[in-house]
């Protein structure tokens, strides 16, 4: 009799384990995200063009647009910049900071989706976006003035300075010690011989 | 009267007050602040009535204290504003505001004083009841965690530095004979942050395998977005409620930053909102700016160097330094600060004769990981000329280069250095001290 007391408690104890393995460790803390929830914040645009929404401009479109949300920080053309905002279109594609340097069309198509106008954030269409895209492009001289920019045509464009960064290939960015980091620095591709 | 009399008079008067207050259903704070705080400082006036009271000009605030009018200390640099130069000069814009490193006592940055440079926003008023922070992306179950969640998970505290890649710069201001600590490197300050590991919350959304990065993003204007790995994700970051023991401050990312410990201070998320699971990183616009292009050397390839992540060994003296003077001979402890992206600081040399001889200076504690270490070093000036000099090794046995090992890492000169920008410059930092006691930066 006791024995079997003995026996039932023990499976009791075993059930009570596998629930609990089965119920959530931090139970009822924070809830799902519905996809409604998610696509209204997810604004994220990869290289390879994931996320980039329907719509297409270009760069005839994309002046108008220019000149009247744009130019009055960076500049008639994109190439004066100002105190406060950068200029956009470089001079050579390895300067540092305009877009003429960046190594993916994407990065372009999201930093103004994302950022710009600034203090009127999130103001222009995907239809605006991409046509002062195509506008800063075709000044950089990568695209032509009717050139359509879309969901397709962003991801494909070959950037002038998309070498022009070390490491090139993203799945090498990760590694910092297999590319030859060390103390902060990271001169690459060719590390300096030891002394 | 007696002076103890007297204080206990003071302490059952106020204790009175403050029962009388409470029981005249006076708000809580939060809810009813100014309120209670007009009738703590009536209080306090009623009490000291006929007492000598503060001076006039000292600032009391019963309810959130304020320093002592004779510590005026402070961060230089503003938003829009321009920054100070040396010698009273004004020079180009400077977007952020830098710590006085040799200011601070200890190891911890005072929240206040703690460096920023969120590059022109202002930061945004965000009401932590209405905060959310989502995680989606390739997880299992995407989720939305209010800052009150994440409070009930489990909490770590962590003191950790943020440096700005740009710190310790040996060109432009950083050059220059009369910049201080603050000038040549206020762009790294240390908190005590407390938060959730990430990785916790990673382990309750479910991470796939296939997830290689971690992108997270600000709700602040811009939306600002910086690629993680996930092995760093996984390995020490954290999602920041607290900083020194009260919430962190709006301008650090209020009501919750995240926390990458020895990274570069972009990778420190602020305004922290979402957060995303990919198999490849965004590129964001940040990714693209802030990098190193050498014109000179061997590496004068036009090619930019994105993704640095680790700060290295570093270290300054922030007494003697820069902008100061010794008012006598005779003995100074020589202090200052070390830090590593890499770990915990192992040792800390201090020269007093430009390099020529190195000894090991104290290193005081505690000596945390990623955490600035204060270190101390005994020192007689006779009234010679000299020249003061601190090197840092970690933990994983980086030493902190000269500006000279720095250039050869790049092969650039030291010339080169002291006129072009590098980041991450972490040179080892000579302070001279000339023979009427004036302190100089010697780089």
């Amino acid at each position: 009799m006791r024995f079997s007391n003995l026996f039932v408690l023990a499976v009791v104890l075993v059930a009570c384990a596998s629930a609990s393995a089965q119920m959530a460790k931090y139970d009822n803390v924070g809830r799902t995200a519905t996809p409604e929830e998610i696509q209204a914040r997810d604004i994220t645009i990869l290289p390879s063009g994931k996320g980039l929404p329907p719509g297409k401009g270009t760069a005839k479109e994309g002046a108008l647009i220019y000149a009247t949300r744009c130019a009055y920080c960076h500049g008639a053309t994109g190439k004066e910049g100002g105190p406060l905002a950068p200029k956009l279109v470089g001079d050579t594609t390895y300067e540092r900071g305009p877009m003429t340097s960046w190594p993916f069309a994407t990065s372009v198509w999201d930093y103004i989706n994302r950022a710009m106008p600034r203090y009127q954030e999130g103001t222009l269409t995907p239809d605006q976006v991409y046509a002062v895209t195509a506008f800063l492009l075709y000044r950089s001289g990568i695209i032509k003035e009717n050139d359509v920019m879309d969901a397709k045509s962003v991801p494909e464009l070959q950037m002038p300075n998309r070498n022009g960064w070390l490491p090139s290939r993203l799945e090498d960015i990760p590694n910092l010690k297999k590319r030859g980091g060390r103390n902060g620095q990271y001169p690459g591709p060719d590390p300096p011989a030891a002394h | 009267m007696n002076p103890k009399q007297s204080d206990r008079r003071r302490f059952l008067k106020s204790g009175a007050a403050l029962a009388g207050l409470a029981a005249g259903s006076i708000a809580i704070p939060s809810a009813n602040g100014q309120s209670l705080k007009d009738a703590l400082t009536q209080a306090a006036a009623d009490t000291y009535k006929g007492t000598p009271g503060p001076a006039p000009g000292q600032q009391f605030d019963p309810i959130y204290g304020v320093r002592s009018r004779y510590e005026t200390t402070g961060r230089v640099g503003g938003i829009g504003a321009f920054h100070h130069g040396p010698n009273g000069k004004f020079s180009r814009p400077f977007l952020g505001a830098l710590t006085p490193l040799q200011d601070v006592i200890g190891i911890i940055t005072p929240a206040a004083l703690h460096y920023y440079d969120s590059h022109g926003y202002i930061p945004p008023d965000i009401d932590p009841k209405q905060h959310r922070l989502l995680v989606h992306g390739m997880v299992d179950r995407p989720m939305i965690f209010t800052l009150d969640d994440l409070k009930r998970l489990p909490a770590v505290t962590r003191t950790h530095f943020i440096e700005c890649n740009a710190n310790g710069t040996t060109s432009g201001h950083g050059s220059e004979p009369e910049a201080t600590p603050q000038i040549t490197h206020g762009l790294t300050s240390c908190s005590i942050w407390t938060g959730v590991k990430l990785s916790r919350v990673l382990e309750m959304v479910g991470v796939k395998k296939v997830a290689t990065w971690i992108l997270a993003e600000a709700a602040e204007g811009t939306r600002f977005s910086k690629d993680i790995p996930m092995e760093k994700a996984m390995d020490d970051c954290l999602l920041a409620y607290g900083q020194n023991g009260e919430a962190v401050r709006p301008e650090q990312g209020y009501p919750l930053r995240l926390i990458s410990p020895g990274y570069e201070g972009i990778y420190n998320v602020k305004w922290l909102s979402r957060l995303e699971l990919a198999d490849s990183p965004a590129i964001t616009e940040r990714e693209l700016y802030y990098n190193t292009t050498v014109t000179e050397g061997k590496y004068a390839d036009h090619k930019s160097r994105w993704f640095r992540f680790e700060m290295g060994a570093n270290s300054v003296i922030t007494r003697p330094a820069g902008g100061q003077r010794l008012e006598s001979h005779g003995f100074y402890e020589i202090t200052g600060l070390a830090w590593s992206g890499a770990g915990s600081i192992r040792r800390v040399e201090v020269s007093t004769d430009n390099g020529r001889t190195w000894k090991d200076a104290e290193l005081q504690g505690p000596v945390l990981p990623k955490a600035h270490t204060r270190f101390g070093f005994a020192w007689n000036w006779g009234g010679e000329e000299a020249v003061l000099m601190s090197r840092s090794t970690d933990e994983r046995g980086q030493v902190q280069p000269s500006l000279v090992e720095l250039g050869k890492i790049w092969d650039v000169d030291a010339n080169y250095l002291r006129t072009h920008g590098l980041g991450h410059a972490n040179a080892i930092r000579p302070w001279k001290v000339t023979a009427d006691g004036s302190v100089y930066n010697a780089i």
